[in-house]
């Protein structure tokens, strides 16, 4: 039986890095492997069209050679393509002259590109556009209160009931950097579905993909069982529950401690880091100084405190009555087990 | 197409051949960068060339009046390559300012999460970004004639790596098809595993706090590490020898290729990975210039090729940051934060305590300010020396390998050289790997320098988690120390990220940050003129290059210049750009620093 052909034979990949940001979320899909971006470019997933990627990251041109890519794009040269931006956008309104950030030249002038250029000349034509992290989803760390630059998210910019022409809205995937698999499964998602094999990925109220944002930090993390007795870390390097250290976890949406950062190894309160909500649209401003106790986690913990202190009571009997074997396991010349030997 | 006409020796320019070049985006590196040179093809030299950096995002503006507590969460955004190295800086300088020190497993623990870094970073970028400019595809492209004599010429180490002419090394570097690069990306995912397991999640790392780490100190912990360590140790002895015979090609095929981004021998080092154990790293100025000795990479400025000085004390003291050509309003009028150190020393109005960032974006004019990176240089008492990293792992070796002063069970600096011992591993018998200073601060010279420090952080990595066992069998686990955030304070941080020197400089007023100071090693090799006129390093070195491509510049591709710049590992998240003008000739050009001294 032959495979079944994608919708298309190629799709292009046209990536912007050139956002306010610090390329982590390029560095990240490097460390994908569910699955890898060389499975994903060398034609390692069945179904998949071909793709062409133009990513500053790893693109064997560089320059004009590099950038020609983009402008035909804007020729509309190069569709089907889906454009990912990384970085937040900064608002090149807000002053006289000048960039804040540039992607190659402006032919006409000579003068440095802008974001905001690229996007109004790409996203109308793009099947569909990507926002990868938190600076391109929601503005970021970039957008913190005091920013000189207006930074802020793509939705912020496009609109957030912007349409693709192929009908699709802004995919969002945030994170800081956007933890590496949840980067690669939503492209291959979208590119799946771009060939007609997969549904377009679901999405919530802020655009992000609803199966992997739809729980929040507390509810896969290791340590919650901690936060159900009552049972809190007073110092970090502790092991217990971290939330009166300034964990964010139980209110942010967020699969990392689930997933853990890469093949099941590290994330953030499993592994004694504090959740800074590094995902959220709120993040960072609503969540600083980070190593404060949340302000609703001290009711909350004490609620919990007295319940947890009785469960983790009760539950201590049951695990020393469990951590004592039957008394039947003995060397003795007498059989204590229940058996009634008929035979010796 | 042959080679014709390789200078070995260098001639005048004839200015009315130049014919503008540039590459924007410079890709392949982590950021936004931009290279706009000049370049005489009849003598096949570069004449002039402008790095401009196309990315403002103000941490110094929006950091001022935050809980300094927030600071290493913050500044690790300002890399998405080596965020850790930010975190782990801000982590040291907030110590300075809180009084505090680690507890000997916290040291120990940050230790291991960037030695994984180093070993990560250094592999991605050498085997995936830099290994495409010397691989199969781009030499086929740009240097037939040496793609025709790699063919012919047997690797010297073919026993120790597999690959029996030079040829072959360059195919297996063919971007995700050939062997070197589909092992480096395998190899940078599990070295990111070994990171993650000692600081949470790469590249932001989430358990560095001041005063420590929350990760747990298990045997666990150290097992995970080892294991995927022996990997990289086994991978390390066919690395380094795969390396030295492709670069040492490039030297016995273009004769003169010494000269691909040389630049003077102007080379800094602040110094990475802090002695573990009772009170040495205990983070006060005062003793600064004791324990900055005692890290296992050795602080160092080096002036063609002698140590002037591996105090910490004076190689803070002497750092001056210049507007140059970038758009930023000098900061002068608003006067000094910081007037005298804590030993009592005054402080330079143009010292990173005192630096502030007044943007004032404008329109890029190569002939006046054309960047948004400042110019920071090194101030020996009479010049302001425009020092670079070597990409960081050539100032590293070279400052380490003066001092001498590092001695660990599998690595020794003396008498100019690092001597590394790899232990026998599953499938090779033990190794032993010498750097020796090299003759040129150029091109090659800095990425063999990468490969073998690699190996040095590989190396380390062995004796660190060895003292973690024997730390753990003690019941030595603590990792974290408590603190205060004083009211008024004054505090830098040292350390070396993966491509260079990196200081983070901090005033608090009223328990608030008034001034913080990151200062990555990209502003070091990637700034435009200074006040003084003097060129950057990445422009400077560029200037120096030779051409040696058998392209002409209807075809160009720069990759000369390419490897000068990618050399320096450029990471600012912001670019290098590099495009090629039109092949526009110009008429007159008058350009003081044109001429390549060599």
């Amino acid at each position: 039986m032959a495979v079944r052909a994608p919708a298309i034979p190629e799709i292009n990949l046209l990536w912007i890095n050139a956002g306010l940001s610090c390329d982590g979320d390029s560095v990240s899909l490097t460390n994908a492997q569910r699955p890898s971006v060389e499975d994903i470019v060398m034609g390692g997933i069945p179904g998949l069209p071909k793709v062409n990627v133009y990513w500053p990251l790893v693109a064997f041109e560089t320059g004009e050679a590099f950038i020609q890519a983009f402008f035909k794009a804007e020729r509309g040269e190069m569709e089907p393509f889906v454009l990912v931006i990384e970085g937040s956008i900064a608002n090149e309104r807000i002053k006289r002259e000048g960039y804040f950030t540039g992607f190659g030249n402006d032919p006409a002038t000579g003068q440095p590109r802008t974001l905001m250029e690229w996007i109004d000349a790409l996203a109308p034509k793009a099947t569909a556009v990507i926002a990868a992290g938190t600076c391109a989803t929601y503005g970021g760390i970039h957008a913190m209160q005091g920013n000189p630059t207006g930074a802020m998210g793509l939705a912020d910019y496009l609109g957030w009931d912007w349409r693709s022409k192929a009908g699709l809205p802004i995919i969002n995937v945030p994170g800081c950097p956007v933890q590496p698999d949840n980067m690669s499964e939503t492209l291959t998602q979208l590119l799946l579905f771009a060939a007609g094999r997969a549904p377009a990925p679901q999405l919530d109220d802020m655009l992000r993909p609803t199966w992997l944002f739809g729980s929040t930090v507390h509810d896969g993390c290791d340590r919650a069982g901690y936060y159900e007795q009552g049972d809190f870390a007073s110092e970090y390097g502790d092991h217990r529950c971290l939330v009166k250290l300034g964990c964010w976890g139980p209110v942010i949406k967020c699969n990392v401690p689930k997933r853990g950062w890469m093949d099941g190894i590290g994330g953030c309160p499993n592994v004694g880091g504090i959740c800074m909500a590094c995902t959220m649209p709120g993040f960072p401003d609503k969540y600083m100084p980070f190593m404060d106790e949340p302000p609703g986690a001290s009711l909350s913990t004490t609620l919990v405190t007295g319940y947890g202190r009785f469960i983790r009571t009760m539950r201590a009997a049951t695990i020393a009555t469990g951590d004592r074997e039957p008394k039947w396991r003995q060397r003795g010349d007498a059989l204590t087990t229940g058996y009634t030997p008929r035979g010796y | 197409m042959t080679t014709k006409d390789v200078p070995t020796t260098r001639g005048e320019i004839d200015r009315s051949q130049l014919v503008e070049m540039a590459w924007d985006p410079i890709t392949r590196i982590v950021g936004s960068l931009g290279i706009y040179t000049k370049i005489d093809f009849r003598a096949k030299k570069v004449a002039e060339c402008h790095s401009t950096s196309s990315v403002f995002r103000g941490y110094s503006v929006f950091m001022r009046g935050k809980d300094p507590r927030d600071a290493h969460f913050i500044t690790s955004r300002i890399c998405g390559i080596c965020g850790d190295n930010h975190a782990a800086c801000s982590v040291y300088n907030q110590n300075m300012a809180y009084g505090i020190e680690n507890p000997p497993m916290g040291d120990l623990i940050m230790n291991l999460g960037e030695a994984a870094e180093y070993m990560f970073d250094h592999n991605i970028f050498q085997e995936n970004l830099v290994a495409v400019d010397f691989c199969e595809k781009m030499v086929r492209e740009t240097n037939p004639s040496v793609w025709e004599k790699a063919k012919t010429t047997e690797a010297p180490h073919a026993s120790q790596h597999g690959y029996r002419t030079i040829a072959d090394i360059m195919t297996a570097c063919n971007p995700f098809e050939g062997e070197i690069s589909r092992r480096g990306l395998e190899l940078s995912r599990m070295t990111r595993e070994m990171f993650c397991l000692m600081e949470g999640r790469h590249v932001h790392p989430s358990t560095l706090y001041p005063g420590g780490v929350g990760t747990n100190a298990t045997m666990q912990l150290m097992t995970d590490y080892l294991s995927r360590l022996m990997k990289y140790v086994e991978w390390m002895k066919v690395c380094v020898p795969i390396h030295d015979d492709l670069f040492d090609f490039f030297y016995q095929a273009l004769p003169g290729y010494e000269h691909v981004g040389e630049r003077r021998v102007l080379l800094g080092c602040w110094g990475a990975l802090y002695h573990v154990g009772q009170g040495i790293s205990d983070f006060k100025y005062q003793n600064m210039n004791r324990w900055g000795k005692k890290m296992y990479v050795t602080p160092g400025v080096v002036v063609d090729g002698k140590l002037v000085t591996n105090d910490l004390v004076d190689i803070n003291l002497g750092i001056r940051i210049l507007l140059g050509s970038s758009y930023y309003v000098d900061w002068e009028a608003e006067g000094k934060l910081v007037d005298r150190d804590p030993l009592g020393n005054p402080v330079d109005i143009r010292h990173p305590w005192n630096a502030r960032q007044i943007p004032a974006p404008q329109k890029r004019d190569f002939d006046g300010k054309y960047s948004w990176v400042m110019s920071p240089r090194w101030f020996d008492g009479k010049d302001h020396l425009a020092l670079d990293t070597g990409g960081g792992p050539l100032a590293r070796l070279w400052s380490t390998a003066l001092s001498g002063l590092v001695d660990t069970p599998y690595l020794k600096a003396s008498n100019g050289t690092i001597t590394i011992t790899l232990p026998k591993t599953s499938l090779k018998p033990e190794v032993t790997l010498e750097w020796k200073i090299p003759r040129w601060s150029n091109a090659i010279e800095r990425d063999r320098a990468r490969t073998y420090f690699q190996a040095y952080a590989a190396a380390l990595a062995l004796h660190f988690v060895e003292l973690g066992i024997e730390m753990i069998g003690k019941g030595d686990t603590k990792t974290w120390s408590d603190f205060t955030v004083p009211k008024e304070a004054i505090s830098v941080g040292f350390t070396e990220a993966v491509r260079g020197v990196l200081s983070h400089h901090m005033v608090i007023s009223d328990g608030k940050i008034e001034n913080y100071q990151p200062w990555p090693p990209t502003p070091w090799n990637g700034n435009p003129r200074d006040n003084f006129g003097t060129p950057g390093p990445y422009e400077d070195a560029v200037q120096n290059t030779p051409i040696f491509e058998e392209n002409g510049p209807d075809n160009f591709k720069g990759i000369d210049i390419m490897r000068a710049v990618r050399s320096f590992d450029p990471c600012l998240p912001c670019g290098v750009h590099m495009y090629v003008g039109g092949g526009k000739t110009i008429e007159r050009v008058h350009t003081p620093f044109a001429a390549p001294e060599l």
